[in-house]
């Protein structure tokens, strides 16, 4: 009885220490950051109450809707894209930092400090940096979404390999295939599935971030909005975040059909 | 030759079975034997793959290239790509001041998850299939999913326009993204937890708010803390972007200053540098504690 006491006893003991150090950390990063706690939930129920007002598209913005539709087309094109050819090399580069696959320890850690620079450099400095030299144009956007789903990838496929094949290429290695043929008939076939995902997963999240890229690059469906934004139009600005939002809804509806006929 | 002719004499011979193999030998048309397993799972990936090829071809054939002249972008591009991560220097601020706006930044991302990993562990409760009602569920999951199709900038824009360009349109929208995230998360960790410990609680008549401390917070703490700091990686990362898009502040701002108005590409590489080793220092902390919680 005393035993079972002391587990209820310390495990409020841990809750209430837990809260007191979230409260702890909420307050010292609200000081620092000079967010007012008040205000954020004063600030809530407006916003919200702002979006019921003016976030609605009245007729005006419906004659604007050809534009924005082939935006959209467009920035869904691009996602697709930018994650199908960073895939296809991502696979490649992948197959040099895999444990399963790699030529020698040295490459092995240079590809994976490569896709770490890709990964974690913000999407938001390749825009600006690729804004000097390719102007308004819709490929800023392809390569900047490039690079940070290129490192994604990369890690997210050796993470895969190492996990799905490590048996299949041994009994491949004991029958005495080729690198390519270990590659091509083992690797590939078993990792599918798990690429698959990771590529699915990558088109939804590129869709939302090239959103973010348009606002900072003036291109796309991010530059659409900023502009009626920014004319204070917000019937035409809520006709966009609502088609951005159907196109997200459907893509992960169809994702999530596709990885249970695949897993 | 002969063994070929003496087996087939040997099969036709008991022509009842030969009959019966053939039929479950899968065949192409020449007469190869197919040794691949048809499977459903096989042809959607096929299917898929073409697809999304496909799409990729029509992408490249359709955009508007504007006759862009490549070759001198991309040499443009790799000069300035050398000068901003191989020529690093700060030009108008301090290294004080840059870590200061840093921490800020930190501080943004911070708060964002804290307020959204609340929020969300009360909604999962209540839209997690073992502990609530169907209709609820139903409701919740929806509301939640479109939160999540609103990329973050936008929420952040539209919370600024009440709440003026600053730390609170940051944090809420930040907060807004992230609750919806983390509500599928735990939503998803709830699900999985072995329903038998419910039963046991049910039938000894715990209390709601019993099973939820003692059963459902124990079983998922493990996941929902690595689920947590997953999150907190992509705030901070989206706390920069936030800086940068829509003013909120940090060291994403001073990167946006630098690189799009001051032009000073030198010091935009260090503010990049600055930001990646606060990331992977993150990713390693993150999977410290992954381990230990485990």
């Amino acid at each position: 009885m005393q035993k079972t006491m002391d587990v209820f006893r310390r495990r409020k003991l841990t809750y209430t220490l837990v809260f007191l150090a979230f409260l702890a950390i909420f307050a010292g990063a609200s000081i620092v950051a000079e967010f007012h706690p008040i205000d954020g939930i004063v600030s809530f129920p407006a916003a919200l109450q702002w979006i019921a007002v003016n976030l609605i598209p009245d007729a005006e913005a419906m004659e604007r809707l050809p534009k924005i539709l082939s935006e959209l087309m467009e920035t869904a094109l691009l996602s697709v894209a930018v994650t199908v050819v960073a895939a296809i090399l991502a696979f490649f580069f992948s197959l040099l930092g895999a444990n399963i696959t790699k030529v020698n320890g040295f490459i092995k850690r240079i590809v994976r400090i490569v896709a770490a620079f890709f990964r974690n450099v913000p999407d938001v400095v390749w825009a600006m940096l690729l804004m000097f030299s390719f102007g308004q144009n819709v490929l800023t956007g392809f390569f900047a979404l490039f690079f940070t789903t290129f490192g994604l990838l990369t890690r997210a496929f050796i993470e895969t390999m190492d996990e799905v094949s490590s048996h299949c290429v041994e009994a491949l290695d004991a029958t005495g295939a080729n690198f390519i043929q270990k590659v091509f008939q083992g690797i590939l076939p078993s990792s599918l599935p798990g690429i698959t995902t990771w590529v699915l997963y990558m088109i939804e999240t590129n869709i939302r971030s090239s959103t973010l890229i348009g606002i900072l690059t003036a291109t796309g469906i991010g530059y659409l909005f900023d502009l009626y934004y920014k004319r204070l139009d917000f019937a035409s600005a809520s006709l966009v975040v609502l088609s951005i939002v159907v196109l997200v809804l459907v893509i992960e509806t169809v994702s999530n059909r596709i990885r249970k006929v695949i897993l | 030759m002969n063994e070929t002719v003496a087996l087939s004499a040997g099969i036709s011979a008991r022509p009842s079975s030969a009959v019966n193999l053939e039929r479950f030998i899968n065949r192409s048309r020449k007469g190869k034997i197919k040794i691949g397993a048809k499977s459903k799972s096989q042809l959607a990936i096929k299917i898929l793959v073409l697809v999304l090829l496909g799409i990729t071809v029509v992408a490249f054939l359709t955009f508007d290239y504007q006759g862009i002249d490549f070759g001198k972008a991309v040499a443009d591009t790799l000069h300035n790509i050398k000068t901003v991560f191989l020529e690093p220097r700060l030009t108008s601020d301090t290294i004080g001041g840059v870590l200061y706006q840093l921490l800020v930044t930190f501080c943004l991302g911070t708060l964002s998850t804290l307020i959204g990993a609340v929020l969300a562990f009360f909604c999962s409760l209540l839209c997690a299939r073992n502990l609530a009602h169907p209709v609820c569920v139903n409701i919740i999951k929806s509301v939640v999913a479109v939160a999540r199709a609103v990329p973050n900038v936008l929420w952040v824009l539209i919370f600024a326009v009440s709440a003026g360009l600053g730390s609170v349109a940051a944090v809420v929208g930040l907060t807004f993204h992230s609750f919806a995230y983390l509500t599928k998360a735990y939503a998803e960790s709830i699900e999985e937890m072995d329903p038998g410990v419910i039963e046991a609680l049910r039938a000894n008549g715990a209390r709601y708010w019993q099973i939820v401390c003692q059963a459902v917070v124990p079983s998922t703490i493990t996941s929902m803390v690595a689920w947590t700091f997953m999150r907190f990686e992509i705030n901070f990362a989206n706390a920069v972007a936030m800086g940068a898009a829509a003013g909120a502040g940090g060291i994403g701002f001073h990167l946006f200053m630098a690189g799009s108005f001051y032009f000073d590409l030198h010091e935009m590489g260090l503010l990049t540098y600055i930001v990646v080793i606060a990331v992977v220092l993150l990713e390693m902390i993150s999977t410290k504690i992954k381990a230990k919680v485990k």
